[in-house]
């Protein structure tokens, strides 16, 4: 529970009241008007149904109680309603976006939700997970607070590492006229560096022309799931301007799903692009790597393709709403023989229960991100995989943890992870072994 | 009571036709008036194809993958809207009057289809009702305005059953009958029963947008 931990500080009111009135759009105000409350959205929500039906956690009882409520009342609410509107936004809804496509009107509960999101956000009210975040990216450029300085080093750090698998192995920093500008989720460089060898390996193996820019380089957007839309305008901003300088084709997403949701589709309106177009074409890995078998610029090596049963987990904003849903099933085909989907998948996936920022928001969220995970575990249990492979950060964190809290015994893996291990290294990529290594090997 | 009927079905009928219609008109033209303004990510992404795939799969029965997961209801729905519309529009008595008044008249219907698909529409009706009580994530959303239209949207049915069969005064209600059909047709434009015309506009956005943006299928 949000809790009102004596907030006393004033409601700002005339801020509440501008923000009801730009966002009172259109589209918004239909949606408000239209809604004929016969409850067909309910079924398609997975808080819903992993609450045991819980009328509260149907979608249209969320932006009825908050942003319906907040223009009803002219903005004109105490703190404690604030905080419960922040339950209800942040706690029970990852703006998945699923509803929208049950909804006779195809209401865009989402939008509704994030605007909600917005005008709690003027009042000071986030989760504290996501609060540290907006500080970090205000100073540094990127949610976890990396220098670029730090970020270079592990960039040239996990490049020598690779030296050794992969000859020739580098990291290309800013590199002017590349194809694709890599931008990855600031967890890599951080704690998981092994995942920026992994890529590096892969864009070698596959000769491509590619560069990491030195700053701009976090794609992940947090403040658009706190509510903060200036920042968020900011952040994608950074992404595609460092893209314009060093005249690259494509900026290239790694194996997240919100940060695909901002490249290419929320960012452009965030950062103020009247044609809601990025300025420079986004690609996501699932795409590239698909393309790269498909095309034959990696080569799987048959005699490693996984026997054991494979699920796919289709993260909302690189399926439903990314629309990668096929070219994800067909990597997996290329690289297990046992594909088993869930159900149900594609674009009609449930979210895992990590998404919409629900992740970072910490701890104090785990137990009810566990709850509302059951539908995703039960699906996950009901394919019997032993592998599920998860191309978004989130999913991946919220998928290990189900596996623990729902004892799935399940691997949770990235694509990177598993081209690594079943591509075939080309000759002259292989590192020249001295005779003294091979004996100790 | 003649001089109420003569004034419902005269000059009130006049103005609810001018209400309706230019009711509707002022609010699409104030939302396309927004839109243009606020709403770029409409114009931005607009596809035809898909805005018309999203409003046909709505509009076949079990043509959505929500429609099918919730198949009753679903089916009494659509059943209960196109009864809505075609009895009035196709009634033998209603179009004789179009044919008084301007010598022109749609195509009718026999008078027992037009009995039962009456009675059609009075069941469907009572289905939403104990619909609204019993289902609690629909009894949670539902206000004492929803339970007002569902009652106002049927009186015209059960009005018109009743005199049509000489059942009660026949006079009262008929008088009743145009009564509450003209504050139907009047408050369509205002409140959520503009989902009318309304309901193409937004299932056509969320049909392009979640389709020609993504390839996704909202339905």
């Amino acid at each position: 529970m949000q809790k009102n931990d004596g907030d006393t500080r004033p409601v700002d009111v005339k801020k509440i009241r501008e923000l009801l009135d730009a966002n009172n759009g259109a589209r918004i105000r239909t949606w408000l008007s239209l809604c004929s409350r016969c409850g067909l959205c309910a079924e398609s929500c997975f808080f819903y149904l992993a609450h045991n039906r819980n009328p509260k956690l149907s979608p249209a009882y969320k932006f009825k109680a908050t942003l319906g409520e907040l223009y009803k009342r002219k903005g004109h609410v105490d703190r404690e309603f604030l905080h419960r509107c922040a339950d209800i936004v942040w706690g029970e809804c990852t703006t998945c976006k699923r509803c929208s496509m049950y909804c006779p009107f195809g209401i865009d509960v989402a939008t509704l939700i994030a605007a909600t999101r917005t005008i709690l956000y003027s009042q000071g009210i986030t989760p504290e997970g996501l609060a540290r975040t907006v500080v970090n990216y205000r100073e540094t450029g990127n949610q976890m607070g990396m220098s670029s300085e730090d970020f270079v080093d592990t960039c040239e750090w996990m490049a020598e590492e690779s030296q050794d698998e992969i000859k020739g192995v580098t990291i290309p920093i800013d590199k002017h006229g590349a194809k694709y500008m890599y931008t990855v989720n600031p967890r890599e460089p951080m704690f998981y560096p092994q995942d920026l060898a992994m890529m590096a390996k892969i864009l070698t193996v596959a000769e491509e022309d590619w560069t990491m820019p030195s700053t701009g380089w976090d794609c992940t957007n947090l403040p658009m799931f706190a509510g903060d839309r200036a920042l968020a305008g900011q952040v994608v901003r950074n992404m595609y301007e460092k893209a314009l300088e060093l005249g690259v084709q494509a900026i290239l997403i790694t194996e997240c799903g919100h940060a695909y949701r901002s490249a290419l589709f929320e960012g452009p309106y965030l950062a103020g692009y009247p044609d809601g177009k990025p300025p420079v074409p986004v690609v996501h890995s699932v795409q590239l790597f698909y393309e790269y078998i498909r095309d034959g610029r990696i080569t799987i090596d048959p005699a490693k393709k996984i026997k054991e049963p494979v699920t796919y987990q289709d993260p909302c904003n690189v399926s439903r709403n990314g629309g990668l849903w096929e070219e994800g099933r067909k990597l997996v085909r290329f690289l297990a023989e046992d594909f088993r989907d869930m159900n149900p998948n594609r674009d009609h996936n449930h979210c895992c229960g990590g998404g919409g920022g629900y992740i970072p928001m910490g701890p104090e969220y785990k137990a009810r991100r566990m709850a509302s995970g059951r539908v995703k575990a039960e699906q996950i249990r009901a394919t019997g995989a032993k592998i599920v492979i998860a191309p978004c950060h989130n999913c991946f964190d919220q998928v290990s943890d189900l596996n623990k809290e729902y004892q799935l015994g399940v691997k949770v893996m990235s694509f990177k992870e598993i081209l690594c291990e079943l591509m075939v290294v080309p000759e002259k990529f292989r590192p020249e072994v001295s005779e003294e290594d091979e004996g100790e090997s | 009571m003649q001089a109420w009927y003569a004034f419902l079905t005269g000059p009130a009928l006049w103005a609810t036709f001018i209400i309706f219609l230019g009711g509707l008109v002022i609010r699409l033209t104030f939302l396309y008036g927004l839109s243009r303004e606020r709403d770029r990510v409409f114009y931005n992404h607009m596809d035809w194809t898909w805005g018309l795939k999203s409003i046909l799969h709505w509009l076949i029965p079990w043509g959505s993958a929500s429609m099918r997961l919730q198949p009753v209801f679903s089916f009494v729905f659509i059943v209960f809207h196109v009864g809505l519309l075609a009895v009035p529009l196709f009634l033998s008595a209603h179009n004789i009057l179009w044919d008084r008044a301007f010598g022109v008249s749609l195509w009718s219907m026999s008078d027992a289809w037009a009995d039962a698909l009456t009675m059609v529409v009075l069941a469907c009706g009572v289905f939403l009702l104990i619909r609204r009580l019993v289902r609690p994530e629909v009894r949670i959303l539902t206000t004492a305005w929803d339970y007002t239209l569902l009652g106002l949207t049927l009186t015209p049915f059960v009005t018109g059953f009743l005199a049509y069969h000489q059942w009660g005064p026949y006079e009262w209600l008929m008088i009743l009958h145009v009564l509450s059909a003209e504050v139907l047709l009047v408050l369509i434009p205002f409140t959520k029963l503009g989902h009318m015309v309304l309901f193409f506009f937004t299932r056509a956005f969320i049909g392009f947008e979640m389709g020609a943006r993504r390839g996704a299928r909202a339905w």
